[in-house]
């Protein structure tokens, strides 16, 4: 295979994965990894470092227009991303130690929680008015815009929140991923928020949660320019193109397929990381 | 004044400062993206020979991992230092969002979340320049 049709075949993958992950709500990277090492050969450590990057960019593209709306939580997510950051900085350190076969398995793990999570139903605003004291005294309730125009909710269960924040980070670092239903996991069950405002903040923190692991795997020689550069455009351009598509789309369907075509890729990593394929 | 129209005026500071951080960071991957094309296109133009084993790990030679490194190869157009720029860039693009919300705390006078965002910098910035992690 040339360069020029291999970068080809990255770049269309690449594009198809975005363009799903956008329309699904369940992000390009989840995919990036498995396409790579499943369908390319390509070695996990190259394929974590190309999925990092295209994770950084998609969600700091979508972060841009969902922060102009009002949804996203500014304070939530800034105080999190202390938790992530710092997860993000030890799942990197834990990359250098663990097996690679290992990592694929927790990746498979982790995938087939994502294929899970993303059929579960939102949960309703919580209606509890009591005032949690930690969530006050750092300002964290808002109020975000609904068909009813804005309506304000309570913040609770910061403790627990940002212990499951850290550990969204760690997965992030380790694996490559901007592990957004974890992240989501933490803000709409955890914390409370109303899920429209959670999957937003949580768009809003992978960018820098992801910023945080990428450094390390740059200077670390794992993001690879003839990889990572198809890899990176084709997931931008795919979501772009998906988040166009979105409005009036009917994704129920599509959601239940690219999620099965998730968990068969999960148990794919699980039984490769088991056999030692990889 | 009373507490309500205080937070109402809150919000409205928010808001600006939303806007203004959206534009951060729309045109840091735009700008990001760019430079990863340009570098790309260079890239092919240039490697016409069979696809390079990413089966086997090796590892990146040390001019495309350090910032010194690829600003050099950039400079001298080579494709691959162009990309990795550009990736850089992308990895900026988040920090330089957390240096604008320090700014906009200090500009709201919010001084617990001046101290959470320079916390979340340092910790960035750990990461990106304490070589190896």
């Amino acid at each position: 295979m040339t360069t020029l049709e291999f970068t080809a075949l990255i770049g269309f993958g690449s594009l198809l994965a975005g363009f799903l992950g956008a329309l699904t709500g369940l992000g390009g990277g989840v995919v990036i990894v498995p396409m790579l090492t499943l369908l390319f050969g390509v070695d996990i450590r190259y394929a974590i470092g190309a999925a990092l990057v295209s994770v950084i960019a998609t969600s700091s593209g979508a972060a841009a227009a969902y922060v102009r709306d009002g949804y996203s939580n500014i304070r939530v997510g800034m105080f999190l991303e202390i938790a992530t950051t710092i997860g993000a900085l030890s799942g990197a350190a834990l990359a250098l130690y663990l097996r690679v076969s290992i990592i694929a398995i927790i990746f498979g793990v982790v995938l087939l929680y994502s294929a899970y999570a993303s059929f579960r139903k939102e949960s309703d605003v919580s209606k509890d008015e009591r005032v949690d004291r930690i969530a006050t005294w750092l300002r964290m309730d808002s109020a975000y815009p609904t068909a009813n125009g804005l309506t304000s909710y309570h913040v609770r269960n910061v403790p627990l929140g940002f212990l499951i924040m850290y550990v969204a980070g760690v997965l992030s670092g380790l694996l490559g991923i901007g592990s957004g239903a974890v992240k989501v996991l933490a803000m709409d069950q955890a914390m409370k928020l109303p899920f429209k405002v959670s999957t937003t903040t949580s768009n809003f923190m992978i960018g820098v949660t992801a910023a945080a692991s990428a450094g390390i795997y740059l200077s670390r020689g794992y993001i690879d320019p003839g990889l990572a550069m198809p890899v990176m455009l084709g997931v931008l351009a795919g979501s772009l193109l998906g988040a166009r598509v979105l409005a009036g789309a009917q994704v129920k369907t599509l959601r239940i397929v690219f999620s099965s075509v998730i968990g068969i890729l999960a148990i794919e990593m699980i039984y490769n990381g088991i056999a030692g394929k990889f | 004044m009373d507490a309500q129209s205080t937070h109402a005026i809150d919000l409205q500071k928010d808001k600006r400062v939303d806007q203004l951080m959206g534009i951060v960071l729309r045109s840091g991957v735009l700008l990001a993206a760019t430079i990863v094309a340009i570098g790309g296109a260079v890239f092919l133009e240039r490697h016409r020979l069979p696809v390079a084993d990413y089966h086997v790990f090796d590892g990146e030679p040390t001019q495309l991992r350090t910032v010194r490194g690829i600003v050099g190869q950039a400079w001298e157009w080579h494709g691959s230092g162009l990309i990795q720029l550009g990736l850089l860039l992308l990895i900026a693009t988040p920090v330089a969002r957390v240096v604008f919300s320090v700014g906009a705390f200090l500009y709201e006078r919010d001084w617990t979340y001046v101290l959470v965002s320079l916390l979340v910098l340092g910790l960035l910035f750990y990461s990106l320049f304490s070589g190896h992690g």
